[in-house]
Order: structure tokens, then C-alpha cells, then sequence
């Protein structure tokens, strides 16, 4: 399939020439951390008049986990750890998980969660469940398989997060100030636009689900500027490729099947209600929590006192007006989790913006 | 994380899918996708099919554009 036709510049230049006319203030949130890669990546803050400001959301697995989850890892022996490898270099108290790995502790880095459940045939093996609703569904069938074959040297830690409680949680919040969301292309795909209804009916914001490529990008911005233009908040759907209203329903079904909603912690908004899932009683023995009676402390303490990653994660901030940003805290010593994520805001400013 | 690749799907086995990777093959599971059939193009992350991709859509979109933003044909 031939999307270059998504990176034409004749087509992105007359949009750009298009949205020179806007000159009223507006600040828009991109929630996802591909999109803040994306928009980097292409140059495209440039491309923008100086009365559209691009802020980054918290739509990064990595940056929103909370450090307590890297320190209870540390105690585990005698186990394997299987993780996607963005985690490996995020901080915790008593360090990373690849200074673990440097010290003895067995931890191999997967592409899959079906990955993890071949390992486990050999070994008792954990798979450290975290992401958003775009990965969740196949942790959640890779659990079912390990049902189904009786594998039970297989668990997962769930630190499983979902977005539309989230951006509730972010818009009730009289600290955040934003008049449109980009909203996560991929996710959608598993939850649909539709779900997003409520966001201009209780907050009056406008929103547009975006792929990621340039041109999806800059007719999402041009299509939220259209609604404000318009006084139309609503959800517009730019990724009708492969976003439908109700989403992927199968994936949604073994998500249900699998795991039940429940209060979790994000690190820089807090504690959300109903914001994350947990394993059903049904599939416990596969709880790597209930397994080996992990207690995850949230809200410990989670940062280096003048890192604003929290700040930067509610778009109050943006990376370079951290004290930190670029001075002790760069991708080759993370201080905060926005910079070790490749998808987190400060390394995707450090890489692409400075 | 979130990030997702395009594949085309050039075999299938039950809920398993062999896909090119533009020259990388790589095996999925198909579980979420059962209507995918060969030839189709998947949206791919950590080792799913999350979604079968809309020629139709994505060309209709172009020329949407083109015709919203007052764009000669893309030849390419």
C-alpha cells in the first residue's frame, strides 16, 4: 500500500497556507506520544502560524508509569521478567531494569506478549503488562492462550491504563487549558471515535482522531480549527483508514473477557477512577500481582524534586521550560520519565526540536 | 508504544498470518481480524493484527484533500 501520498508536500504546503489566516490564540493537545514523535519528526510545529500552539499529552505507556512499578520488579529473583524495551531505562528508586539486568536479575526484552508466554514454557516468566488500549487486547488473548494450554509458569504485572478516562480526569482539571485534542490514532482503532462523544458535550473541546502521518496530522490541526472557527465541537474522524465509530469489537471482547476496570495512578495526574484494568478473578493464577503478592506504592515520591515531567504531562509545561531539560536530564540520563521514553515529550523535543 | 506498522497479509493459518514487512516476514495472530484474507493490508502492533486497512478510504481521503485543497492529481 503506497501512503506517500500522505507525505505530499504540495498538499501539506496548502494546508499550511490555509491555516496562515488563524490569528486567534489556541493551544492543542496531541494526547499520543507517536503523534509527538510524528510531529517532530516532519518539522511540522514549524509549519504552524504562532497563534496554534502544539502541546503533548499524556499519552505515553512509558511516562505515566509510576516508578514504584520499576522498584517492585527489583525484588523479584529466581524469575524472569519479560518487558517491551522501552521500560528498561526508566527510573526507579534503586535504579533502571537494565541496571538490574547488569546485577543478575533475568530480564529479557520481547516484541510480543506471545513472545513472553514461549519463554514461560521454560521458565516461570512475568510479562510486564503495560500499555494503553491499542496493546491491551493482545496481553488479554495471550493470557486466554496461557488459560487454554494450562501454562502456568505465565503472569503479568497489569499496569494497564486506558485513555478516555484519563482525558476526562485531564479536562475536569481547572489547571489545563486546552481548546482542541488530537486524539490517538491507534487506540481508536481498537475503541472507535464514537466513545469520545463526551468530550465536546461536557467540555465544549474540539476533537479529531488522527493518523500519523504528516498530511493526517496537519488536517486534524486544520479540521479543529474549522470547528472552533465554526463554534462546532464535535469528533471528527481524519483516520478513516482504519478507525470505524465502534472500533475493533473482537479486540474490545477479549479485553472484557479478560479484565474489569479499576482505579489506577497515573504518574503526574494522580490517582484516575476506572482509569485502568485489572485481571479477572476468573484468570487470577495469571496475575503476576496475586502470584507473587506485588504491592505497587503509588504516589511515592515518583520524581527528582525539580523535574516537571508532571507539568509537561498535563501540557501546563513545555519540555525546554524544565530546569532540567537538557542540562542533567538528556536521553543518555533520564531524570524523568518524559526523556526515556522515545515517544515521551522530552525526548522527542531533545531529538527533533532543539 | 503505541506505534503500528502496515503489513500485507500474504498467508493465512486458522488466527495466525504470515506478513510482509516490505521484505521482512513476520507471523501474527490474527485473532482480532478473523475476515482478514491474503493480499489484505494489517495495521500491526506488538505482534496483532489490530485492523485491516481501507484502500478505499485511504485513497477516497487523498483525493478528498485534493479536491479540498485545491491539489493537482498525486501522480505518485
Amino acid at each position: 500500500m503506497d501512503l506517500s501520498k500522505y507525505r505530499h508536500p504540495e498538499l501539506v504546503s496548502n494546508i499550511v497556507d490555509k491555516l496562515a489566516r488563524w490569528k486567534e490564540p489556541v493551544k492543542f493537545m496531541e494526547v499520543c506520544g507517536s503523534h509527538t514523535m510524528a510531529i517532530g519528526q516532519w518539522g511540522l510545529r514549524k509549519l504552524l502560524p504562532d497563534s496554534i500552539k502544539l502541546i503533548s499529552g499524556p499519552g505515553c505507556p512509558v511516562c505515566v508509569t509510576p516508578s514504584c512499578v520499576i522498584d517492585a520488579l527489583f525484588s523479584l529473583e529466581g524469575v524472569t521478567i519479560a518487558t517491551f524495551g522501552d521500560l528498561l531505562h526508566v527510573p526507579g528508586s534503586r535504579g533502571t531494569l537494565a541496571d538490574a539486568r547488569a546485577n543478575g536479575l533475568d530480564v529479557r526484552l520481547v516484541y510480543s506478549s506471545l513472545e513472553a508466554l514461549e519463554l514461560s514454557k521454560e521458565r516461570e516468566t512475568i510479562f510486564v503488562g503495560i500499555g494503553f488500549e491499542t496493546t491491551i487486547p493482545g496481553i488479554a488473548q495471550t493470557i486466554q492462550i496461557a488459560k487454554k494450554e494450562n501454562l502456568s509458569g505465565f503472569s503479568v504485572l497489569p499496569i494497564f491504563k486506558t485513555i478516555p478516562p484519563a482525558l476526562d480526569a485531564l479536562l475536569s482539571s481547572e489547571e489545563v487549558d486546552i481548546d482542541g485534542l488530537i486524539l490517538p490514532g491507534h487506540v481508536s482503532v481498537i475503541i472507535g471515535w464514537k466513545v469520545y462523544s463526551f468530550i465536546p458535550r461536557k467540555y465544549g473541546t474540539s476533537c479529531v482522531v488522527a493518523g500519523f502521518e504528516p498530511l493526517d496530522i496537519m488536517v486534524a490541526i486544520e479540521r479543529l480549527i474549522n470547528q472552533i472557527e465554526t463554534n462546532s465541537p464535535r469528533v471528527d474522524n481524519e483516520y478513516t483508514r482504519v478507525v470505524t465509530p465502534d472500533g475493533n469489537l473482537k479486540a474490545q471482547e477479549f479485553m472484557q473477557q479478560v479484565l474489569q476496570p479499576t482505579d489506577t495512578y497515573w504518574r503526574g495526574l494522580g490517582l484516575i477512577p476506572n482509569s485502568g484494568l485489572k485481571i479477572r478473578d476468573e484468570y487470577a493464577r495469571f496475575d503476576a500481582a496475586k502470584k507473587y503478592d506485588i504491592t505497587l506504592d503509588f504516589g511515592k515520591n515518583e520524581d527528582n524534586i525539580n523535574c516537571r515531567c508532571a507539568d509537561v504531562l498535563k501540557g501546563k509545561l513545555t519540555p525546554p521550560q524544565c530546569p532540567l531539560f537538557k542540562t542533567e536530564c538528556h536521553p543518555h540520563n533520564p531524570l524523568g520519565p518524559c526523556m526515556v521514553s522515545s515517544e515521551g515529550s522530552c525526548a522527542a523535543y531533545y531529538k527533533y526540536e532543539t | 508504544m503505541c506505534i503500528a506498522i502496515p503489513g500485507k497479509l500474504i498467508k493465512k493459518e486458522e488466527d495466525k498470518g504470515i506478513v510482509d514487512l516490505g521484505g521482512i516476514t513476520k507471523e501474527i495472530s490474527l485473532a482480532f481480524i478473523p475476515q482478514a484474507v491474503e493480499n489484505d493490508w494489517i495495521l500491526i502492533h506488538t505482534g496483532f493484527g489490530l485492523e485491516i486497512i481501507s484502500e478505499t478510504e485511504a485513497q477516497n481521503t487523498i483525493e478528498i484533500l485534493q479536491e479540498a485543497y485545491h491539489s493537482d492529481p498525486i501522480q505518485k
